[in-house]
């Protein structure tokens, strides 16, 4: 930092803008580096499969997730929409 | 027990060849006998850094095909007594890299009591440079201070935690260690280079070593001479130094602040 550059008005460094956009980046690619455990289609499946005896069933109405989260815990998640009574 | 060591990177140009020139060579100066293998099929380098290039008779390849044995391919270093390398071909073949082969390899060097192997990488992460890691027990993942190296690296972090043996087999994980090249501290106080520490909070994994750009590295390359024989530079006292971190010594960080500036510069720049 010289003194001509003192009265120039200062700009975040280009370094931090790198470090920020990384920063994202990482975290992306961290996220779904976690890859989904392989029985999950099986899961699904048999849960389709337990509807089915009381309802019409449809592959689409069961919906399953799996998240992380950062304290090292993991939620999974079952979404069932059942068809309409008609 | 052999620790089989991968140099990787995912981008090109960021050292990887030098470091492992340096590092394996660092390793023999220390008397652990060492081997370094050139996995860049079809782009042989190696050789030419550690100033070996006209004494390449057999390579690599020629060893998984059978058409020459490990002792015929492995050329012993002139500089180095416990040092030995084993070439890449320069003709592009690649299928002779298999599993099969390259265990056979690695096994055969561990029998002949062989304490380090160290595997150059080619730069991306094809089959050339899965097979360099697939090995390892540790990677050295050379890192240049800038956004496409940094995220090339957290790529080949998610690979070797991925798709190495050890992930595989489901085994203790590919340990992982970061070294820092072409590093300039006078650009990171100046705003314009990622520090070690960003780089370190980016990618979380511990250090091994900075290494500061220099002139040194060029002159060394262009000699055939790994820069780590160049105590008068601080790019191969900084190799030094990161050698004596991976055989277990506490060693602090040199070369990574900027030479402090006089009273007339500071004023007016420059």
């Amino acid at each position: 930092m010289s003194l001509l550059d003192f009265f120039r008005t200062s700009k975040p460094s280009t370094a931090s803008t790198a470090k920020e956009r990384l920063q994202i980046i990482v975290a992306e690619r961290r996220r779904q580096g976690d890859a989904l455990p392989a029985y999950l289609p099986q899961l699904k499946n048999d849960i389709l499969q337990v509807l089915a005896k009381y309802v019409n069933t449809d592959p689409s109405m069961v919906n399953i997730t799996l998240e992380h989260t950062d304290d090292n815990l993991s939620v999974l998640e079952l979404n069932v929409t059942l068809p309409d009574d008609d | 027990m052999a620790r089989i060591i991968v140099v990787t990177s995912g981008k090109g140009g960021v050292g990887k060849t030098t470091s492992s020139a340096a590092i394996a060579s660092g390793l023999a100066l220390q008397g652990k006998k060492t081997a370094v293998i050139d996995f860049d099929i079809g782009l042989r380098n190696l050789d030419l850094i550690l100033g070996c290039e006209r004494r390449v008779v057999y390579d690599f390849v020629n060893v998984l095909n059978k058409e020459a044995t490990l002792k015929q391919a492995l050329i012993k270093d002139k500089r180095c007594e416990n040092l030995y390398i084993l070439p890449a071909s320069q003709t592009r073949d690649k299928d002779a890299l298999t599993f099969d082969g390259v265990e056979a390899v690695l096994t055969e060097l561990k029998e002949q009591g062989f304490e380090y192997i160290i595997c150059d990488s080619p730069a991306g992460i094809e089959h050339g440079a899965l097979m360099a890691l697939y090995f390892a027990d540790e990677a050295i993942v050379t890192t240049n201070p800038e956004v496409s190296s940094v995220r090339d690296s957290d790529r080949i972090l998610g690979i070797l935690d991925a798709k190495s043996r050890r992930a595989e087999q489901g085994l203790e994980p590919v340990r992982q260690h970061l070294l820092l090249t072409r590093y300039n501290p006078q650009r990171v106080v100046d705003g314009e280079m990622l520090s070690v520490e960003d780089v370190l909070e980016i990618l979380s994994i511990p250090l091994l070593g900075v290494i500061p750009e220099s002139s040194a590295v060029l002159n060394a390359s262009n000699k055939g001479v790994p820069v780590v024989f160049d105590s008068e530079a601080d790019a191969g006292l900084a190799y030094q130094d990161t050698i004596a971190r991976l055989l277990g010594e506490e060693r602090p960080l040199r070369f990574v602040q900027a030479e402090k500036k006089g009273f007339l510069k500071r004023l007016f720049g420059g």
